[in-house]
C-alpha cells in the first residue's frame, strides 16, 4: 500500500477499500496481475488467491468454471486460457456468519489488461458480505478489466455482494458473473458506478435452484459524457417458491445507459419484479429493456420502467420551503438514488452513501 | 405585510389574472373565495413565484420589499409559506430529511412538532408517497410549523380532510396564524382559499375577497360573503361593484 500515491489511495477509498481495515474482517488486494495482500481475521472464513485455493481444497475445482461457462464469450475465453490465473476465493464454512464485510480490491495501474477469476463460496447456513472495489490509477488512461466471478450460495446461506467501480474515461470493463442459489439461500447484489468510464458491459445471472431461494439485484449508476454502461441482471426462477427483484436507478449527465433485465419464471409459485427508473439530467441516453418471461401458470412476473427529467414542480415545492434551486435539485437526486437495500450492514450503506455524495457534487 | 398592486398574470401567454389589488396587513387573515377556475390558486402561485406564472405588469411588495421578480426560495426565506393543495410525491425523499434540510431545528424539536400533528411515524416515509388526503394536509401543516413563515398562504386546507382531521387542522392553522395572541401583538398574516368556509369555524378572518374570472369582484366581511355565496351563488358577486 505504501507504494501507492495519495491520489490513488483516495480513489481506492471511494470504492470501499479501508487501508486500516477498521471495519473489515478480511482483505484481498490485487494490483494488475499481482496479489499484494490476502488476510482474513474471521474464524471460519477463508480468503485465498485462486491458485492457492485450488491446491488446498480438491473440491474447489467443482466450483471453478461451473456457474460461468468457459466459452460463454471472448472475455471468458480470454480468462480461461490464462496459464497464471489470478483472483480471489472466499470460502465461508458451514454455519459461519460474519456481519463485518470482507473487502476485495482490484486495482489497474500499469498493465493494459487486468484479468481476475473470483469464487465466492458460502456453504450451508453461512453468511458473508463482500465489498469489491475496482479502480484504476488516476494516471491510467487506457486499459481493460475482465473479471469472472462465480458465486455459490449454499442451503440457507446468505451472500451480499457489493461492487463499487471507480475507473477512468479510457477504461473498459467486462465483468462476467453468475450465481447459483440453493434452497432457502439469499443473494443480494449491489452495484455502484458513478464515475467516468469508457464502457462497462455486464449481465450477471442468478440461478435459483432450491426452494425459497431469493435474489435481489440493485444497481445505482451514473453515465457521464463518453461513458457507456451496458448493464443487466437476470434471474432464473428454477425452483418452486423462489423470488427475485431487479432494481435500477440510472442517471445520465450525457452518457449512455442500457438497463437490461430478464426474469425467467419456469416453476410454480415463483415471483419476480423488475424496476428501472432513469433520470436524464443532461441530454444522453437511458434505454431500459426489461424482459419478463413466464412458462407456466404458477409464476407471477412484473416490471415497471420510467425515464424522464426531474419534474419542475418538485423542485419548486422544495424551493417554497426555502431550498435554493441547486439544493432542491441535489435533494431530489439524492432521494432518487436512495434505493432501500435491505439487509445491508451499516458500513456498506455508509460506503454507498459516500459514493453517491461524491458523485452528487458533480451534478 | 403584503401589497399587491395592479397585478396582471399570464399563463401560456393567456392573461388569467387581471388588475389584482390586495392589501394584507400585519396580523390579518384574509379569505379568498371564488368559483372553480377563477384564478385563486394562480394568485397564490404567482405570489410564491412559481415558474409558468408570468407577471406582465404590476407589483408584489412583501415587508416593504419588491419581490415581483424574486426566486421562490428567497421569498420563502423572507417569510412566505404555502400549504399546497396537491403537493408532489417525491420518492426517496424522507419527510424528516426535508424538515432537517429546511430548518435549523434539531431532530428532537422536529420530532416533537411531528407528534403534535400525529406525523411522527411519517418522518421516515417518502414525502407524500402513498399519503392519504388527511396525511398530506398534516404533512403540509408540519412543514409550515417547522418553517415558521410570517405570511401563510393556504390553498383549500379543508379539501379531502375528514372531520377529525379538520378539527386538528383548524386548530393548528389558527395557532400558526397566532390567533391565540392578542390582535395588537399578532405578527403573522394569512391568505386562505376556501370553498366551504369550514376553516372559519376555527379562526376569525378579517377580510374576504371574491375572485371571479381573474378579477377580484368584492371585498368585505368574510362571514357575510360566505353567507351571500351560500344563499345566492357567485352570480350575486358578479353584480356587485368592484371596490
Amino acid at each position: 500500500m505504501e507504494h501507492l500515491s495519495e491520489k490513488d489511495r483516495e480513489r481506492l477509498a471511494l470504492t470501499g477499500l479501508e487501508v486500516g481495515m477498521q471495519n473489515r474482517c478480511g482483505s484481498f488486494f490485487q494490483v494488475d496481475q499481482k496479489v499484494i495482500q490476502t488476510t482474513c481475521g474471521a474464524e471460519g472464513i477463508e480468503m485465498l488467491p485462486i491458485k492457492v485455493a485450488l491446491e488446498k481444497y480438491d473440491w474447489v475445482k467443482d466450483y471453478y468454471w461451473n456457474a460461468v461457462p468457459k466459452d460463454k464469450d471472448k472475455y471468458t475465453q480470454f480468462v480461461a486460457k490464462q496459464e497464471n490465473p489470478q483472483g480471489l476465493v472466499v470460502i465461508a464454512h458451514e454455519g459461519v456468519k460474519v456481519e463485518m464485510p470482507l473487502q476485495a480490491c482490484l486495482f489497474l495501474r500499469e498493465e493494459p489488461v487486468q484479468h481476475v477469476h473470483n469464487l465466492f463460496i458460502a456453504r450451508e447456513g453461512s453468511e458473508i458480505h463482500i465489498i469489491s472495489g475496482c479502480a484504476s490509477s488516476w494516471q491510467k488512461e487506457h486499459g481493460a478489466h475482465i473479471g469472472v466471478t462465480e458465486i455459490y450460495v449454499g442451503k440457507g446461506a446468505k451472500v451480499t455482494s457489493t461492487m463499487i467501480h471507480n475507473w477512468n474515461p479510457g477504461i473498459s470493463v467486462f465483468p462476467r458473473s453468475a450465481t447459483v442459489v440453493e434452497e432457502d439461500g439469499t443473494f443480494l447484489s449491489n452495484y455502484i458506478c458513478m464515475q467516468p468510464v469508457n464502457q462497462v458491459n455486464m449481465y450477471p445471472t442468478a440461478r435459483l435452484v432450491g426452494k425459497n431461494a431469493v435474489a435481489r439485484f440493485s444497481s445505482i449508476v451514473v453515465a457521464t459524457p463518453g461513458s457507456t454502461l451496458d448493464l443487466g441482471s437476470r434471474t432464473i426462477l428454477a425452483a418452486e417458491h423462489t423470488s427475485t427483484e431487479l432494481i435500477t436507478r440510472a442517471i445520465t449527465t450525457g452518457g449512455k445507459v442500457i438497463s437490461r433485465g430478464h426474469i425467467l419464471g419456469e416453476k410454480d409459485n415463483t415471483r419476480g419484479h423488475i424496476e428501472c427508473k432513469g433520470l436524464i439530467l443532461k441530454d444522453g441516453i437511458i434505454h431500459a429493456i426489461p424482459e419478463i418471461e413466464g412458462t407456466l401458470t404458477g409464476t407471477e412476473l412484473s416490471h415497471e420502467a420510467a425515464v424522464g427529467k426531474i419534474a419542475r414542480h418538485e423542485i419548486e415545492y422544495l424551493m417554497a420551503r426555502g431550498l435554493s434551486e441547486e439544493e432542491a435539485t441535489a435533494t431530489i437526486i439524492r432521494g432518487f438514488l436512495d434505493v432501500k437495500i435491505s439487509g445491508l450492514p451499516a458500513v456498506l450503506q455508509t460506503q454507498i452513501d459516500a459514493a453517491i455524495d461524491k458523485a452528487e457534487s458533480g451534478f | 405585510m403584503l401589497d399587491i398592486s395592479d397585478l396582471h398574470v399570464s399563463v401560456d401567454d393567456t392573461e388569467v389574472l387581471h388588475d389584482i389589488n390586495l392589501h394584507v396587513g400585519q396580523g390579518e387573515t384574509h379569505i379568498l373565495m371564488g368559483p372553480n377556475g377563477s384564478g385563486k390558486s394562480t394568485l397564490l402561485k404567482a405570489i410564491m413565484g412559481f415558474g409558468g406564472y408570468t407577471i406582465t405588469s404590476g407589483s408584489i411588495i412583501f415587508k416593504g420589499q419588491n419581490i415581483t421578480g424574486m426566486p421562490i426560495h428567497e421569498r420563502a426565506r423572507l417569510g412566505i409559506g404555502m400549504m399546497f393543495q396537491h403537493p408532489p410525491a417525491i420518492s426517496g425523499l424522507k419527510l424528516g430529511k426535508l424538515l432537517t434540510a429546511t430548518s435549523h431545528m434539531g431532530e428532537e424539536a422536529i420530532e416533537a412538532l411531528a407528534q403534535s400533528v400525529n406525523m411522527e411515524h411519517f418522518l421516515s416515509r417518502d414525502i407524500n408517497v402513498g399519503f392519504s388526503g388527511g396525511e398530506i394536509k398534516r404533512s403540509e401543516v408540519l412543514q409550515l410549523k417547522v418553517q415558521q413563515p410570517d405570511f401563510l398562504m393556504l390553498d383549500e386546507p379543508e379539501s379531502g380532510v375528514d372531520l377529525e382531521n379538520m378539527n386538528l387542522m383548524g386548530k393548528e392553522i389558527a395557532s400558526l396564524l397566532e390567533k391565540d395572541v392578542h390582535i395588537v401583538n399578532r405578527r403573522r398574516s394569512g391568505l386562505i382559499i376556501t370553498h366551504t368556509g369550514y376553516i372559519l369555524d376555527y379562526l376569525e378572518a378579517d377580510q374576504g375577497h371574491v375572485l371571479i374570472n381573474g378579477q377580484i369582484r368584492c371585498h368585505g366581511n368574510p362571514r357575510e360573503i360566505l353567507r351571500v355565496v351560500k344563499e345566492k351563488g357567485y352570480g350575486e358577486c358578479l353584480r356587485c361593484k368592484q371596490m
